[in-house]
């Protein structure tokens, strides 16, 4: 199974810090994306396990479409986050770098859980796997202060958000003695009175916030910009794809799956938290200098696009999200990569520090620039065609429901998409026009980084311009979803 | 492959070629982009004279290619002209070939300016091709953002910053609202197809009308979301200034091209889809007229930067435009395809023009010049035509559309037409005259003695624009004749009676076009 296999490497890869010598630990984590490279090959061709679809454990873990397509997702953004943190090695302690690996290992293992997940147990185990690694992710630098300080940040909110979801669980249990997502959904079918109960309702309610939280939703979302910017840029990198997009996996399937009778009623909430999560975003990120504390902004601000996918409530609208994180994988590791390979060697995380990037390395700033302009949704990339495939399921839900509520939607999600142009050509500004600074020694880039960067823009074009097979992939996956 | 492809293909195709060019090698980045333009004019001419012999298909577009994308939602990339948008594609081209020829005043950063120039030629040139809504949109949205960009760095003047905050907070504004709007549209026909004619038959041969609550919601999006794009009263503040701080090849493409994208919307789009709207919507449209004819007119008589009067008066003749889609008739609708194509090819020709005088003097402003023509003989002269065009003399394309607009709008807005009349000769003739005066005529400051007037090659751009313009003013027929029949099947689709329509208004169009 796939799982045991990511688990045996996180155990591995500990393991081989003892017998590998210091200078070569950087290979350790070559030799980890080999692993994920054989793994991603195995699960895309149909061979591995998780070509069989079907339940297990009585149910509890579900293979279907939906969590091929996110285990492919989780698998591609680790290796990315690899490569990433293999740059990143010098800058921390010595003789942790093969533990840091691990621990990225250990929060796939948790993600690919959680795609997995089928049942409420199943659920809180995953988010707990994927959080307590990054408990330990974000404060890895224990020289920086920064660094230390988003841990115990993240360390507190996440233990609240976490007592919030087991306590929401317990409800859930107790008003209708389920824990499994399919029969929770049949149990409610049948006693449509307890649907409509003020515990069970509350129950629901606290599960959403603990994955709220996860994906940085309003107003859940105060943690993010503080942890962004403190954590070491490749744990950064992994919370604003990895666990964002475990949260959305398990929010799919917990309003789909479990409580669809209960989700039917709360569109308005969705339209509501979706919309303000968007201008929250947009809003805060316009002053910022921080260019990682930018992206955490960002970051809140693409939560509530790919909302706008969970509140159309409609089929198109769940394929739409996960075009859209599809895109946003390349788009967001991309961007990191480029900060983590400029700002490596200066003191400051300060956008002006990419001053005369273009000089230094034209491909690090042909690449972020790209990154940006995908990120604000322009065409011919990845960030465009996810734009729009959101835009058109929260207008089809206008139509078929008649909520007018979805116009509002739609209208906010614009404003919030030219608020957005503002910051983004602020990067970009910053790279191509600011004045020439002193420091213009061009930066040096390792083979497997170029490959990584050429990755990304290769993903970003490719999803952009060709749509058919991602679409085709998330089209099954919300397929699987309805059934 | 189609001819369309390839006249929208060369630039883009030159622009990834200039990513690699280094970036020291200015001669031959200049080279590559003039030469791409200049390949497409040639081929976008090849194509307006192959028109007539070449076969129309089923729905009437020729030159067609058609490749699925995205079959899950009825995307694929089709392009095809008819009488519409051969015109606009033939001018298109040949601006932006005088566009980068006009590129000379770029000084820094030549690489990054080529690549925008050509990126947002392609885009355009392939925006009026597109037979499919989404690739209409996305390649629209292509030539856009250079736009912005290409203000924001090469702009001139104090007022930069702020006029490309304000055109990009337009502008996007303006292209997302029309984006809902299609979007809406594309979902409440039901055909589950972007292709344009395969949604026209479906509404229309199949009888899938969509109902007037829905058409009443989506025909407001398009009007403004397009209207914003072109400057339609009162959303049209961003114009003059951004025109006015644009470098000049950026502000000849966009007010010449890429602004004429917004009336092509609304006339390939709104109109047949949504006809009973746009006959309760005409009567609005037309009053907005008045407010770009008389009330931005007005204000261009109080301009005393030049390229802000230009500005103002590319806004003014909009007003004309949209009065002619709003009379719903088959002259107006006519002399509304005419007007944008005339315009384009005048308003590249202004603003190049006011980027030589600007390059040269280092100022617009009207009161610092004076009696330039003495030293710039043929610039002068271009910018005297140009004016006379822009005032609607004869013999110039101007004239042609503005007169088929009057005698189509006459039948449905008489007071409207009569004030639109007034504000084109009487408020165009004040100011540009005044302008002509105060520039061409007059004392010559003594600084100005040493301006050199454009050589042989710099000469080439404004030569170009001004014989198209005449071309076109004298044989308008080349133009009537292939718009005449396609926006006969427009108009016929948006009033609903197909025989009164071709009975009444085909001879006075032949009147009109006979008479210049």
């Amino acid at each position: 199974m796939l799982e045991i296999s990511v688990i045996g490497l996180g155990l591995v890869l500990m393991l081989a810090d003892l017998f590998v010598p210091a200078e070569r630990r950087r290979f350790i984590g070559y030799a980890a994306i080999a692993a994920l490279g054989v793994l991603l090959v195995t699960s895309l061709s149909g061979n591995g396990s998780c070509g069989q679809f079907g339940t297990a454990f009585g149910g509890m873990f579900v293979n279907d479409s939906l969590s091929l397509f996110f285990k492919q997702l989780f698998i591609v953004a680790a290796i990315l986050v690899l490569f990433m943190a293999a740059e990143f090695s010098d800058k921390l302690a010595a003789g942790s770098v093969a533990e840091y690996y691990s621990l990225i290992v250990f929060a796939l293992a948790g993600m690919l859980f959680a795609a997995s997940a089928n049942d409420f147990t199943m659920l809180f185990v995953s988010i707990e796997l994927i959080t307590i690694t990054f408990y330990v992710l974000v404060s890895f630098q224990r020289s920086k202060l920064a660094s230390l300080e988003a841990g115990v940040k993240y360390l507190i909110l996440g233990a609240l958000s976490s007592s919030f979801m087991v306590f929401g669980i317990a409800l859930i249990w107790g008003t209708t003695g389920e824990l499994n997502f399919t029969k929770l959904a049949n149990f409610l079918y049948q006693n449509p009175d307890v649907a409509t109960s003020q515990i069970f309702l509350l129950g629901v309610l606290l599960v959403l916030v603990g994955l709220g939280f996860k994906i940085a939703a309003f107003p859940f979302q105060i943690w993010a910009p503080d942890v962004y910017q403190g954590a070491p840029t490749p744990t950064t990198a992994f919370l604003a794809i990895g666990s964002k997009a475990a949260g959305f996996v398990l929010l799919l399937r917990v309003l789909f799956t479990a409580v669809p009778s209960v989700t039917a009623h709360w569109a308005n909430l969705l339209i509501v938290i979706s919309a303000i999560t968007i201008l929250y975003g947009n809003l805060c990120a316009i002053p910022q200098r921080n260019i990682k504390r930018l992206l955490g902004y960002s970051s809140i601000a693409h939560a509530g696009y790919l909302l706008l996918g969970v509140a159309a409530l409609s089929a198109s609208g769940q394929s739409a999200l996960m075009y859209y994180l599809a895109g946003y994988v390349f788009t967001v590791m991309a961007a990191f990569f480029v900060i983590t390979l400029v700002i490596r060697h200066l003191a400051t995380e300060d956008i002006s520090g990419l001053a005369g990037l273009n000089q230094r390395s034209p491909l690090l700033a042909a690449t972020l620039t790209i990154a940006m302009v995908s990120l604000a949704g322009i065409p011919p990339l990845a960030g465009f065609f996810g734009k729009f495939l959101l835009f058109k399921a929260v207008i089809e839900a206008a139509q078929t429901t008649h909520n007018h509520g979805y116009y509002c939607l739609a209208f906010t999600a614009l404003i919030g998409v030219i608020i957005s142009l503002y910051y983004y050509f602020g990067v970009i500004r910053a790279i191509y026009w600011s004045k020439d600074p002193e420091d213009l020694s061009p930066i040096e880039l390792s083979a497997p980084a170029k490959l990584s960067i050429w990755v990304c823009l290769a993903g970003m074009f490719w999803i952009g311009v060709f749509p058919n097979t991602v679409l085709t992939m998330t089209n099954l996956a919300a397929a699987a979803l309805g059934k | 492959m189609s001819i369309l492809t390839y006249i929208a293909g060369w630039p883009l195709l030159a622009a990834l070629a200039l990513v690699v060019v280094p970036r020291n090698y200015r001669v031959i980045i200049r080279a590559i982009a003039v030469l791409a333009t200049f390949i497409s004019a040639v081929l976008a001419i090849k194509m307006f004279c192959g028109y007539n012999c070449a076969t129309p298909d089923a729905d009437g577009y020729r030159f067609v290619q058609q490749i699925p994308w995205v079959e899950s939602l009825g995307i694929s990339y089709h392009v095809g002209v008819d009488g519409l948008n051969v015109g606009l594609i033939l001018m298109g081209a040949i601006v932006a070939f005088a566009a980068a020829l006009c590129s000379f005043e770029i000084q820094s950063r030549e690489k990054e300016f080529y690549i925008l120039l050509l990126v947002m030629t392609g885009g355009i040139l392939g925006a009026f091709a597109s037979l499919d809504l989404f690739f209409f949109y996305f390649l629209h949205e292509l030539a856009l953002v250079p736009t912005f960009i290409m203000i924001g760095v090469w702009g001139r003047g104090e007022k930069k910053n702020y006029a490309t905050f304000q055109i990009t907070l337009y502008l996007s504004i303006g292209a997302l609202i029309a984006l809902i709007g299609l979007i809406a549209l594309y979902l409440q026909c039901g055909a589950n197809t972007f292709d344009i004619p395969k949604i026209i038959r479906y509404v229309h041969d199949e009888n899938h009308p969509l109902a007037l609550t829905v058409q009443n919601f989506i025909f407001p999006l398009l009007l403004f979301g397009f209207g914003i794009l072109v400057s339609l009263w009162p959303f049209h503040s961003w114009a003059p200034l951004g025109y006015g701080v644009a470098p000049s090849p950026t502000a000849m493409l966009h007010a010449g091209v890429l602004k004429k994208f917004g009336l092509y919307g609304l006339i390939r789009i709104a109109l047949p889809l949504l006809p009973q709207a746009a006959q309760s919507w005409a009567h609005f449209l037309a009053l907005l007229c008045v407010g770009n004819i008389l009330y931005v007119g007005w204000v261009a008589m109080r301009q005393k930067d030049l390229n802000l009067l230009i500005g103002n008066s590319s806004v003014a003749h909009m007003g004309f435009i949209f009065l002619g889609i709003a009379s719903l008739n088959l002259i107006g609708v006519t002399g509304a395809v005419l007007i944008m194509i005339a315009h384009g090819f005048l308003a590249a020709l202004t603003f190049a023009l006011s980027g030589y005088i600007y390059k040269q003097t280092g100022t617009l402003e009207i009161s610092a010049l004076g009696g330039l023509c003495r030293k710039l003989p043929f610039i002068g002269t271009a910018l005297l035509m140009a004016a006379m065009a822009g005032c609607g003399l004869p013999g110039f394309a101007n004239f042609v559309g503005e007169a088929t607009v009057f005698f189509g709008a006459w039948k449905m807005f008489p007071a409207i037409t009569i004030i639109a009349l007034w504000g084109a000769l009487v408020i165009g003739g004040i100011y540009m005259t005044r302008a002509i005066r105060n520039v061409l005529h007059g004392p010559l400051p003594e600084k100005w003695n040493s301006l050199a007037d454009a050589n042989l090659w710099r000469k080439l751009p404004y030569a170009l624009l001004i014989v198209s313009l005449l071309i076109f003013g004298f044989v308008p027929k080349l133009l009537t004749e292939k718009i005449n029949p396609d926006a006969q099947k427009i108009v016929a689709m948006a009033t609903g009676n197909v025989i009164a329509a071709s009975e009444t208004s085909a001879p006075a169009v032949n009147f009109v076009a006979q008479n210049k």
